[in-house]
This record gives structure tokens, C-alpha cells and sequence, in this order.
């Protein structure tokens, strides 16, 4: 049972049952969606940004612990970063997901708590679920308007 | 004494079971170091020996084509090729095996259905009925229909048990009626919907009628002459047989009157590029080489299934059944999707706050397969506002200790999201 508790940790388990910014925010400049058919996991993302800076975010949606935990914990995350730094944390944070479980953390690693999402790299099932609201932070820093999804990509390495 | 008499019965119903079991060489492994507990047999069953061995014998010393060449392999090919048709026709009380047509699929079947009728039947303005407990598979291909005619579908709603709601389905039926196409058995809820009065409707209006078996016929015994039905459908590989291989049964009447589907050898009589004259049923619906080695492997299942019988396996799988629902509402948090008033080995549920996909991957570590999704069903979870249920399907091979390992599973999922 070892790796389910490496999958469902306190900390996702925390996030799933209370989400953190779970909300429409007042003032919205940034907006994506993401949508997982076949699972039904489906998720809007928010981003207040003034400048190039991310001054507020905030997501609705349902899903599974793994894609409520993952976007609850990204916007954590996101509060307080440029533009510039929420693109290069979804690079790190999709390289992290798509790499083979045992792969260590890089030195000067952005991740922290992030780090607990690495559970989902040994099932490969369910890795889309914890990149769904990152490719939809993507979107939204790209101004795509299409609702992104993440099951078309093959397992394991999104 | 009636007690002691049930109380044997149970039990010689076991001991059968519990052998029939060993016929399945999978069931036998480890999944995450844990008995594998396979209750995701509404998604594909597995095979027994007799299956396995018919399909390595056709190709170890059988393999030819059918219906061409004068060469013995050929011959010996195509003759267990049409008994498997005889086969089927017997399993099913048709008329005769010419109502049999192979193709790929429960799928490849209502659409083959839904392309020759919507050539020659149905027209703009015309209706054709669905349930709302249909599978994708009985949906889409009657949507693609209405496209291409203009004709409409209408609905039959269900009941919050899961039942349909026969007073709504006696008001659908009017003079544009032309087709009903509905599930013997709901993939999702397990609801075993009670055919006859719908029938009689359809043909009292004149419309014709399909039925999709593919989640019926690996539970219970099919006639449909008594059934009267216009065709009937289901898969190879939901009955322990193997994948590759469908069945539609049509009424020779019918299946005389409809356009051919896919053109192609076999299909044929003569051809000419001025004019091609078609086989008579079922070859004309069979274009290209068929599923062989599928269908030979088909007829195995069917008389593995028949040889335990289907009195058995229904009173083991009901037992099972009733078992398993008692387990299951033992379980904190755990919401039965539909009760309906008589189901077949497959029971569908949620529990509160815990998402069904993370339900699957924990129920998956302690060796449990079951299906956690929509089940091809969307407009079924929309009807209950999930967007996705668990679901648990029987079959005669599993037993009560897999129930009572579900049942500890599910309650430590209920601990690990609730602690």
C-alpha cells in the first residue's frame, strides 16, 4: 500500500476535501478552462494580473483528489509570481509529472510542496488528472480560449 | 426441511461455481501482490480454456478462408464457420441460422441496423424510440440517422429506480414510429427491462424493433421468437468469448427486404461493372473475410455458457448479487445508483465525497478491477447528476469472499478519504 499513500499524501488529501481559492475572482484578466471528457473532471481557472505580475487566482470545477488537489495547490502557488515565473514553474512542474517515477528532484528545484503531486507518476492513469490544471494555467497564460484537455496524450509521459 | 433443502441447493451451486472458476486461467493471478478480484465483467469477461484452446487449434491446424477455394482447409473452415452460425441461431431460437449475420461487434451491429434501415425505412419526419438508459453505442448511430434523414428521436424517460417509465413510453408512440431501439440490460445500472409490453407497442404502430442483448445474454437465456423482436444484438467477448466478433439476429423477412450495408467479396452472387446481384442473408450483410477463428471461438463460449446452464448461473448470480448489495450498504458513505426492481449482476454506486476515479485506483491496489466512469452513458450520469459512478458487474466465476474483499477494500477507501 506504500504507493497509495505516496499518491493520496495528507496534503492532497487536505486539498481535495477543503480546496484553497476556490472562487471566481471580482476581477478576472486571465481565464482558461479544462476539460477531461472521458473522466468528467472539468475546471475554469482565474488570474488577476496587473502588470506582468499575478496579483489573484482562483478556480471552480469538480474533479477527482488528484486534479481538485493539484489545481488547489497551484494557486497556492501562483500568488505573487510575474508572468515569466508562472511559465517557467509549468515547465518544471510538467517535466516533473511526465518523468519516470524515481527520477530525484533537480537541484535548485522551484517545487516544494509541489513535490507531493510525484505520487501520480506511478499510475500512469491518473497522471492526466494532476496536469489538467496546469495545461489550463498554460492556456490561460496564452490567452487560448479552448477548453485544454489532457487525455488525448498517451499515458506516462504527457 | 425446505430450509435444509434451499441451504443445499446454495451450496451445490457454489461447489459448481467454485469448479467453473478453475476453467479460467487468469483469475489465478496476483495484481499488487493480491488475488486478482475481477468484477469489471460488464466491461469484457474472461475466457475459459475451452475458448483459449478453440482459438490455438483453429490456427495451429484449421486456418483458411471461408467460402472460397475447393482446397479441404477451406472446407473444413467454412464448415465450422456456418455451424458457429448454427450454433448462435440454436442459442438464440431463431428460425433458421441464415437470421444470423457475424460482424464485429454489438456496435458494428446497430450501426450496420441503423445504415439499411436509414437507407430504405425511415425517412424526414419520421421517429425512432430510444430509452434513456442507453449505451453511446445505441445513441450515436440512430443521431448519424437523423442527420442524413431528418428523422427525430424521442426518448423514453426512467423512473428514479432505474426502471423505465412505461406510462411516458406508451404516449411516444404515434404514426411517425418506424423503430425502437432499446437495451434488454443497462450497462450502467444493471436494470433488466421488461421487453414484451414495448414490443407489442412498436409493432402495434408498426414500427420495428432492436434490442441490445450485450448485457443480457452472459446472464440470462434469449428466444427471440418469444420476444418477437425485429433484431436482437450483443458482443462475443461480453459472454467469455472472444473480442472481434458480433452478432445481430434479424428476422429473415427483414433481413431479405434491407439493402446490403458493406460491398465487397461474399457479399455477392455476380458482379459485373454494370450490375452486381447481392448473396441472399446472411451473406449479404458479410463483405469482406470474417471474423473466423472469432466466431469459431464464439460458438465455444456459447456451449461452455449452456453446458453450466443458464438456470444455474441465474440463481448463483442473484445469490451473489443480494449478497454483494448488503455488503455494499454496510459501507459509510456508499449511494446506490438506481434500484431497479430486477437487475443483473451489476450494481453502480458513489460514495460521498470520494471521487469514483480515486475510488477505482484505490479498489485497483488491493487487486480489485472494477469500472469507474461514465460507462458510456453520459445521458444516464446526467439523469442522476454524477458525473461518474463505480460500478461493480458479476459474473458466475467470482465469488463471496471477492464480495467480502470489495466490501473491506471500499471500507478502507472510506477511511483513507475520511480520517
Amino acid at each position: 500500500m506504500s504507493d497509495l499513500l505516496a499518491l493520496y499524501q495528507d496534503i492532497i488529501l487536505d486539498h481535495n476535501r477543503s480546496p484553497r481559492n476556490f472562487r471566481k475572482l471580482a476581477h478576472t484578466s486571465h481565464e482558461a478552462r479544462g476539460f477531461n471528457p472521458l473522466c468528467g473532471d472539468k475546471m475554469t481557472l482565474y488570474l488577476d494580473v496587473q502588470g506582468v505580475n499575478i496579483e489573484d487566482v482562483g478556480f471552480e470545477g469538480s474533479g477527482c483528489a488528484i486534479s481538485t488537489a493539484s489545481a488547489s495547490l497551484m494557486t497556492e502557488r501562483l500568488k505573487g509570481l510575474t508572468l515569466e515565473e508562472a511559465s517557467r514553474l509549468f515547465d518544471e512542474v510538467h517535466r516533473f509529472l511526465t518523468q519516470p517515477p524515481d527520477t530525484p528532484v533537480s537541484p535548485g528545484s522551484q517545487l516544494g510542496k509541489l513535490e507531493a503531486l510525484g505520487g501520480v507518476r506511478q499510475y500512469p492513469a491518473r497522471v492526466k488528472c494532476a496536469t489538467l490544471p496546469w495545461h489550463t494555467l498554460d492556456a490561460a497564460l496564452h490567452n487560448r480560449l479552448e477548453p485544454v484537455t489532457t487525455e488525448a496524450e498517451p499515458h506516462a509521459n504527457l | 426441511m425446505a430450509t435444509w433443502i434451499q441451504a443445499k441447493k446454495t451450496m451445490d451451486l457454489k461447489q459448481q461455481m467454485e469448479m467453473a472458476r478453475r476453467d479460467f486461467p487468469i483469475l489465478g493471478q496476483l495484481i499488487h501482490g493480491k488475488p486478482l478480484v475481477y468484477l469489471d465483467n460488464a466491461a469484457t469477461t474472461q475466457k475459459p480454456f475451452a475458448v483459449i484452446r478453440a482459438d490455438t487449434a483453429y490456427y495451429e491446424t484449421q486456418n483458411a478462408n471461408v467460402h472460397r477455394g475447393v482446397h479441404s482447409l477451406s472446407e473444413v473452415a467454412t464448415s465450422l464457420y456456418e455451424d458457429a452460425r448454427k450454433t448462435v441461431a440454436e442459442f438464440l431460437n431463431a428460425q433458421s441460422s441464415s437470421e444470423i449475420v457475424f460482424t464485429r461487434s454489438t456496435t458494428e451491429s446497430i450501426n450496420l441496423v441503423a445504415n439499411v434501415m436509414g437507407r430504405s425505412q425511415i425517412g424526414a419526419n419520421d421517429e425512432i424510440i430510444l430509452t434513456e438508459l442507453e449505451h453511446h453505442s445505441n445513441i450515436v448511430p440512430w443521431q448519424l440517422l437523423c442527420e442524413r434523414t431528418g428523422a427525430r428521436l424521442k426518448i423514453i424517460p426512467i423512473l428514479e429506480s432505474g426502471d423505465l417509465n412505461l406510462e411516458a413510453a406508451a404516449t411516444l408512440f404515434g404514426p411517425h414510429t418506424r423503430m425502437l431501439a432499446m437495451t434488454h440490460v443497462s450497462n450502467a445500472l444493471g436494470t433488466v427491462n421488461d421487453l414484451a409490453p414495448l414490443i407489442s407497442l412498436a409493432h402495434e404502430h408498426g414500427a420495428a424493433v432492436l434490442i441490445d442483448g450485450a448485457q443480457a445474454v452472459p446472464h440470462m437465456g434469449v428466444d427471440v421468437q418469444a420476444l418477437d423482436c425485429d433484431f436482437y444484438v450483443f458482443s462475443g467477448h461480453k459472454i467469455y468469448g472472444p473480442t472481434g466478433i458480433g452478432v445481430l439476429y434479424g428476422k429473415r423477412a427483414w433481413l431479405d427486404r434491407l439493402p446490403p450495408w458493406q460491398g465487397g467479396g461474399d457479399m455477392i452472387t455476380s458482379v459485373s461493372f454494370q450490375h452486381t446481384t447481392y448473396a441472399d442473408p446472411p451473406h449479404k450483410f458479410e463483405a469482406g473475410t470474417p471474423p473466423i477463428a472469432q466466431a469459431i471461438g464464439l460458438a465455444e463460449a456459447i456451449r461452455y455458457v449452456t453446458g453450466i446452464g443458464y438456470p444455474s448461473i441465474q440463481a448463483y448470480e442473484a445469490n451473489l448479487e443480494l449478497y454483494a448489495l448488503r455488503r455494499l450498504l454496510e459501507i459509510p458513505g456508499i449511494q446506490l445508483i438506481g434500484q431497479p426492481l430486477k437487475r443483473a449482476s451489476i450494481i453502480s454506486f458513489v460514495m460521498n465525497g470520494i471521487h469514483p476515479h480515486d475510488i477505482g485506483t484505490v479498489l485497483d491496489q488491493y487487486g480489485i478491477a472494477v469500472r469507474a466512469g461514465h460507462h458510456c452513458a453520459m445521458p444516464l450520469m446526467e439523469h442522476y447528476r454524477v458525473p461518474a459512478t463505480v460500478r461493480a458487474s458479476f459474473a458466475f466465476y467470482n465469488t463471496y469472499e471477492e464480495v467480502d474483499s470489495l466490501a473491506l477494500a471500499l471500507d478502507k477507501t472510506w477511511s483513507l478519504f475520511h480520517p
